[in-house]
């Protein structure tokens, strides 16, 4: 299958306006040593029928799970009809970052929307239009810190997503910056009194999730009051954005920098990709956070319209000057976000509550276990360690079972032997939970 | 048009929540009222105003689908419908990425497939699916340049960026602690080879080249350019946003290239969705192969399995492993074009482009005359001229005559640019009534300026003032 609509006729009569012989004439300018006349390795084209039969044998070659009891940056949610129905719509989906705002006013105005719902979710004044995910939010985020305060280290708990922290450490290694590192206690939650000891005017940012990893709520104000003693920003993630429907946001908490995952909102897992990060930030750095951002303004006979704003940020302005180097973003992804939370509206509230009574529930049920035990005394939102006699065989009965089994802390925590991060959403039924605890026993 | 909170009314909801199966808890008693948040203040719509309010959106937004979108260096070819498909299979979207190996079988073996599909088309020895779009791709690449001479123990703290270049190039650079020094152009587009030979030192460690150039032309001396930097001990960077004007004609690794980075939604059809999500996968050469983000897919046990060991990592630039789901939409169009389909796309985008070069240069400035490649790049300088009509205006003109402007004020080194990618996908119809609306817009420019000046006149708002955006900025509604 191709898509050039072009007869031979066609061709014929272009080449004729352009004065060329042949197509190959068109191509002069590449030096003969260096052109190929074939594509090693390509296979052949293939037509529509043949295409579809293609990928759905490979997609049949995953094994889809009937339960997923993983979170650990990625959540599965029910997403309701609507929001694929909104970004199916092909004036959004084959449109291109709105430069031209009068033909445009369409996504500015969902994104303009996207963030005043993030900027209250996550208790700060400002978000931006999104950015690749919350792994690369946050190290933006590090990085701006530490330009804005020409100080170069970058202080960060452990109890971040593991992979968030690998980003960091990738951003700041590119940039001149160090990372430190800072213990959790028992509780599951940053030691305080160790970042209280680490924190001096070399340190530009802290950075916290809370939810944390391991599912602990964080204890915000008081690590904010730590931070800005020592002139430092406060960075806080979160994990599962829907957490916000019942929590009190960091930005509500003195956190300077509210960024994560937005995949939640709307967004499958699509094994890992396309998500949103999600960026939030207090009014003061408005015009100093990376990537882009709508903004309302008037036409000339004064109706309300919306334009991408305060573009001397960016690249394709300042160059090597620009906050950050992000051109595209997730805007499609921030637009499902937009619709999924105005869809939920209050009820994001409830389906927050619902994520606590499943995760009590699975908890508690697990707990039964012979040997089986909390390992934090922290509350959580919807994930929690626990610590059993063999989580590699509790792994292998679940996958057995078709299920895709719980997050083993031990490969990023070699402290947590036998520790399982489990995850539980409105998606697990009482029925599956119990089957869970089953199998396992 | 109102806000979704305007027409908010509390008590509504576009969505509900099933009864809980298990006992309701005090939320207070579980997680403390302390961590409780005060209010949620998030829109009350019911289902079908939410779906009107989104479907009227949507009427004020323009998208390939909708008309001809010659957007230069953003290739907004047509999307193919099968890719959607394909993407939504539920096998593609409901797979957790930390889901055991074993499950994703089908995932691995395209994500494979698609490096070595990739490495086949660009000439590269590997290739990383992990960006999420071609700037980060940009950093990626520039990272591992980094790594390189850091590995070497050489320091080298400069990076050359032609004068034509994109500006994610330079603040890529900026990202990665490099000094970005300004190649000139010569004044037959290319790269000034002397000022390239007095820049290119060994404090010097690439030089990030697009090529074809934003010009849309072809580095006739590339060989010349790959050989001055590697003289050097330098490396070539290729921006590959205009790798639509050379599938299975030239292959960067071939050219000399070091790395590349692509934009999987530009040069591979994938929609870019308002702005994103893209896909900017790397191809690296051989001696860069060690530095590719991790975690890379391996054989183990004679299956697909992710693996983290490799100690010259520049380490991850994202969680997990890419935008998959934008990976699945190009690699669909990868096997159902096959190389024929890919390289007649090429063929058809720069013949479409040449002919359209051919046709509006008696009306427009033309800077760089020679044959291009997938874009053409003019001047709006004789309209300001003549008539005081910027090249803006022409562009907001075209709106009422239902196109989408070409990308306009660049590259920076042409005033007035007006940058004008057809793709392959464009009938000579519609490059027609095009570039006949372009020529009327040039005669109207001389004979009724102040009506191209006023354009639009035919959208849901008219010109908006950007000035007044950015002096009194309002990103986030408040109640009033």
């Amino acid at each position: 299958m191709d898509y050039c609509p072009h007869t031979p006729q066609d061709i014929h009569q272009m080449q004729a306006v352009i004065g060329a012989g042949s197509i190959e004439e068109l191509f002069a300018d590449i030096p003969q040593k260096f052109r190929i006349r074939q594509m090693p390795g390509i296979p052949a084209s293939l037509s529509e029928q043949e295409t579809l039969g293609l990928m759905q044998a490979i997609a049949a070659k995953n094994r889809m799970p009937r339960v997923t009891l993983t979170g650990a940056g990625a959540y599965v949610h029910y997403i309701p009809a609507v929001v694929g129905h909104i970004i199916g719509r092909a004036e959004f989906y084959t449109a291109y970052t709105p430069y031209q705002a009068e033909i445009s006013q369409g996504i500015l105005q969902a994104i303009y929307e996207y963030q005043t719902m993030i900027a209250h979710l996550t208790g700060t004044e400002i978000a931006n239009a999104s950015m690749y995910d919350g792994a690369s939010a946050m190290a933006e985020a590090a990085v701006l810190c530490a330009k804005m305060s020409n100080r170069s280290r970058i202080v960060v708990a452990r109890s971040v997503h593991p992979q968030y922290r690998q980003v960091l450490q990738t951003y700041s290694w590119a940039n001149g910056y160090t990372i430190t590192e800072m213990p959790y206690t028992a509780t599951g939650q940053l030691d305080l009194a160790a970042l209280q000891n680490a924190l001096d005017d070399s340190v530009a940012a802290v950075v916290v999730q809370s939810p944390n990893f391991f599912g602990c709520i964080e204890e915000i104000t008081p690590i904010a009051d730590a931070a800005h003693k020592n002139g430092a920003l406060l960075i806080a993630g979160f994990t599962d954005g829907t957490s916000l429907g019942v929590l009190k946001p960091a930005g509500a908490s003195g956190a300077d920098f509210v960024v994560g995952e937005g995949q939640s909102f709307g967004n499958p897992v699509n094994y890992g990709g396309p998500y949103l990060g999600i960026f939030a930030a207090r009014e003061k750095f408005l015009r100093r956070i990376p990537g882009r951002l709508a903004g309302a303004t008037v036409d000339k006979n004064g109706r309300r319209g919306f334009v991408l704003t305060l573009q001397t940020r960016e690249q394709h302005i300042r160059r090597e000057k620009a906050t950050s180097n992000i051109c595209s973003n997730e805007a499609l992804c921030a637009l499902a976000a937009g619709v999924y939370l105005a869809a939920l509206g209050k009820n994001l509230g409830k389906l927050a509550a619902l994520n606590i009574y499943k995760t009590q529930y699975l908890k508690n049920n697990l707990l039964k276990l012979a040997g089986w035990k909390e390992v934090f005394s922290a509350p959580v939102y919807n994930e929690f360690a626990l610590r059993c006699p063999d989580a590699q065989a509790v792994n292998e009965k679940l996958k057995a079972a078709g299920m895709i089994g719980a997050y083993d802390l031990q490969k990023d925590y070699p402290a947590l032997e036998n520790t399982l991060l489990f995850c539980a959403t409105e998606m697990l039924s009482k029925d599956d939970m119990d089957r869970v605890a089953e199998i396992i026993s | 048009m109102e806000l979704i909170f305007e027409i908010s009314k509390p008590g509504r909801s576009a969505a509900d929540i099933p009864a809980s199966d298990v006992p309701a808890i005090d939320i207070d008693e579980i997680i403390g009222g302390q961590y409780r948040r005060a209010d949620l203040d998030l829109p009350e719509v019911a289902e079908v105003d939410l779906v009107r309010h989104y479907t009227n959106l949507s009427r004020r937004n323009f998208g390939v689908d909708l008309g001809f979108y010659p957007l230069g260096s953003c290739t907004m070819k047509y999307n193919p419908k099968i890719n959607e498909n394909v993407a939504a299979l539920p096998g593609f979207t409901g797979l957790h990425p930390e889901a055991a190996d074993e499950f994703a079988r089908g995932n691995l073996e395209l994500m494979v497939d698609m490096q070595k599909l990739l490495s086949g088309i660009f000439g590269m020895a590997d290739f990383t699916l992990q960006p999420a779009a071609g700037a980060h791709g940009e950093l990626t690449g520039v990272m591992m340049i980094k790594k390189y001479f850091e590995k070497k123990g050489e320091k080298r703290h400069l990076m050359l960026i032609p004068d034509a270049a994109h500006g994610t190039n330079p603040a890529s650079g900026a990202l990665c602690g490099f000094d970005t020094v300004t190649l000139r152009s010569n004044p037959e587009g290319g790269v000034d080879l002397e000022h390239l030979e007095s820049l290119m030192t060994e404090d010097v460690a690439g030089l990030m080249l697009t090529n074809p150039n934003t010009l849309g032309l072809f580095e006739r001396n590339i060989e010349k350019v790959a050989a001055i930097v590697h003289g050097k001990g330098g490396l070539l960077y290729g921006d590959g946003a205009n790798a639509n004007a050379f599938l299975g004609k030239t292959r960067p690794g071939d050219l000399g290239f070091d790395v590349i980075q692509l934009n999987l939604h530009k040069t591979f059809s994938t929609p870019h969705g308002c702005g994103g999500p893209g896909s900017g996968p790397v191809g690296v050469s051989a001696k860069l192969v060690n530095f590719l983000p991790v975690p890379r897919i391996i054989k183990r046990d004679s299956t697909w399995a992710w693996s983290s060991d490799f100690p010259d990592t520049i380490g991850r630039v994202r969680a997990f492993y890419g935008n998959f789901n934008v990976i699945v939409k190009a690699y669909t169009y990868i096997r159902s074009l096959g190389a024929e389909g890919l390289t007649r796309a090429t063929e058809m985008a720069v013949l479409n482009a040449n002919y359209i070069k051919e046709r509006l240069k008696p009306c427009f400035d033309l800077p760089f005359d020679r044959v291009c490649m997938h874009e053409c790049v003019f001047s709006g300088n004789r309209q300001v001229a003549e008539s005081g009509v910027h090249t803006s205006d022409m562009a907001k003109r075209l709106i009422d005559f239902g196109y989408h402007p070409p990308t306009i004020y660049f590259p920076l080194i042409v005033p007035e640019a007006i940058m004008i990618e057809p793709t392959e996908t464009e009938s000579k119809e519609t490059l027609d009534t095009f570039c006949d609306a372009m020529i009327a817009i040039a005669k109207e420019a001389k004979e009724n300026p102040r009506r191209v000046k006023d354009a639009p006149l035919s959208t849901p708002v008219s010109r908006l003032d950007e000035v007044l955006a950015a002096r009194k900025p309002d990103v986030c509604w408040k109640r009033s």
